[in-house]
C-alpha cells in the first residue's frame, strides 16, 4: 500500500527557510504572501487494510517522521 | 572515565577527548552500535558533529542508535550526560532534554566566539564557575534555535534547568537560551564548542570550566561510590 505523509511546521513556528523561499519568489516578481516549507515521505507499506496501514504510519510520525513540538502531519493513503 | 560517543558523521569527538585529556582527564571513544557502556563509566559525552547526515532532523536518527539505550539507563540511573552541539540535538530529540533545535533565524552556519552567561552555577557541568560568570566559546552550528513553547519554557524556568544564556542572541534561541538541564540536573545540553576553548592560545580557555566541572563530576560520585 502507498502512503504519503505531508509533514508541515507548526502555525505560530518561525520557518526560516519560508521565510527565505517568500523573500526570494518576491525578488522575482511573484505576488507571494506567506511561504511556509515542509516535506513529503512517501512510503510502500505492508498493511492488509488502509486501517491498518494508517495507523502504522501514524506511528511512525509520532516516534520518527515528525517532531510534535514544531511539525504536524497529514497521512495519505493511496 | 568519560565515554565520548561516536555516531557516523560525529566530528568533534576526538576533540573532545583530547580536551578532557589535556585537563587530567581519563576519556575513551565508544562507538554507536556498541549496546553497552564500559563498566567504569563516569560520565558520557555526545560530540558534536552532524549524526548520519543530519538527514530528517538534525539528531533524529542518531537517537535510535543501539548505545542509546544504554545512555538512556545511565541518566535515568543519575549518571552524568553532556550533549554539546549536535549532541545537544540528540538528547533533545531523544526527550532525555526539554525542546528541540532549529535552523538558525539568520539561515546562517555560524562560527564564532560568543559571550554566555552563567544561570546556574550548582550543577555538575558548572560547578566551577561563579553564577552571573561570562564565559566565551565558539558555536558552529546551522541548527542552534533551541525551541519550546512558552508555557514549557516558564516551568523549566522556575525548575532551574536554564544553565547558560547568550549574552547576546546569535540565532533565535527562545529567551536567549544556550544550554539547559532536565530536571533531575544530571543531564546537559549546550550548543556552545566547550572542547575548542580549552586552552587561551586558542582564543579562550572558557571552555576548560565546564568539563573540567564534569570531571570534578565523575571524581566526587566516584569517591561516594567507593
Amino acid at each position: 500500500m502507498k502512503a504519503s505523509v505531508l509533514i508541515r511546521p507548526k502555525e505560530g513556528i518561525l520557518d526560516p527557510q519560508g521565510q527565505a523561499v517568500e523573500q526570494s519568489l518576491r525578488k522575482l516578481g511573484f505576488a507571494v504572501g506567506h511561504a511556509r516549507v515542509g516535506r513529503v515521505v512517501d512510503l510502500d507499506v505492508e498493511a492488509s487494510s488502509e486501517d491498518e496501514a494508517r495507523a502504522s504510519v501514524d506511528e511512525m510520525c509520532r516516534q520518527l517522521l515528525a517532531n510534535p513540538l514544531i511539525e504536524s502531519f497529514e497521512v495519505t493513503i493511496a | 572515565m568519560i565515554a565520548v560517543l561516536q555516531f557516523p558523521g560525529s566530528n568533534d569527538d576526538h576533540d573532545a577527548q583530547w580536551a578532557l585529556k589535556a585537563l587530567g582527564g581519563d576519556a575513551r571513544l565508544v562507538w554507536h552500535a556498541e549496546t553497552s557502556l564500559p563498566a567504569d563509566t563516569g560520565a558520557v559525552i555526545l560530540p558534536g558533529g552532524f549524526s548520519y547526515g543530519d538527514y530528517l532532523r538534525c539528531g533524529a536518527i542518531a537517537r535510535f542508535a543501539p548505545v542509546m539505550d544504554a545512555v538512556r539507563a545511565f541518566a535515568a540511573d543519575g549518571g552524568l550526560v553532556l550533549g554539546i552541539c549536535n549532541g545537544f540535538q540528540i538528547l533533545c530529540e531523544a526527550g532525555l532534554l526539554p525542546g528541540v533545535l532549529m535552523p538558525n533565524h539568520s539561515l546562517s552556519f555560524l562560527c564564532r566566539d560568543v559571550a554566555l552567561r552563567v544561570e546556574r552555577a550548582d550543577t555538575p557541568f558548572t560547578s566551577r564557575c561563579e553564577p552571573g560568570q561570562t564565559l566565551v566559546i565558539p558555536v558552529k552550528n546551522g541548527e542552534g534555535a533551541w525551541f519550546v513553547p512558552e508555557e514549557h519554557y516558564a516551568e523549566l524556568e522556575a525548575n532551574g534547568q536554564i544553565v547558560l544564556r547568550y549574552e547576546e542572541n546569535p540565532n533565535g534561541s527562545v529567551h536567549d537560551v544556550a544550554g539547559v538541564c532536565n530536571a533531575d540536573g544530571n543531564v546537559m545540553g549546550l550548543m556552545p564548542h566547550p572542547e575548542h576553548a580549552v586552552d587561551p592560545l586558542l582564543g579562550s580557555g572558557d571552555g576548560a570550566l565546564i568539563l573540567a566541572s564534569l570531571l570534578d563530576g565523575v571524581r566526587e560520585r566516584t569517591r561516594v561510590a567507593a
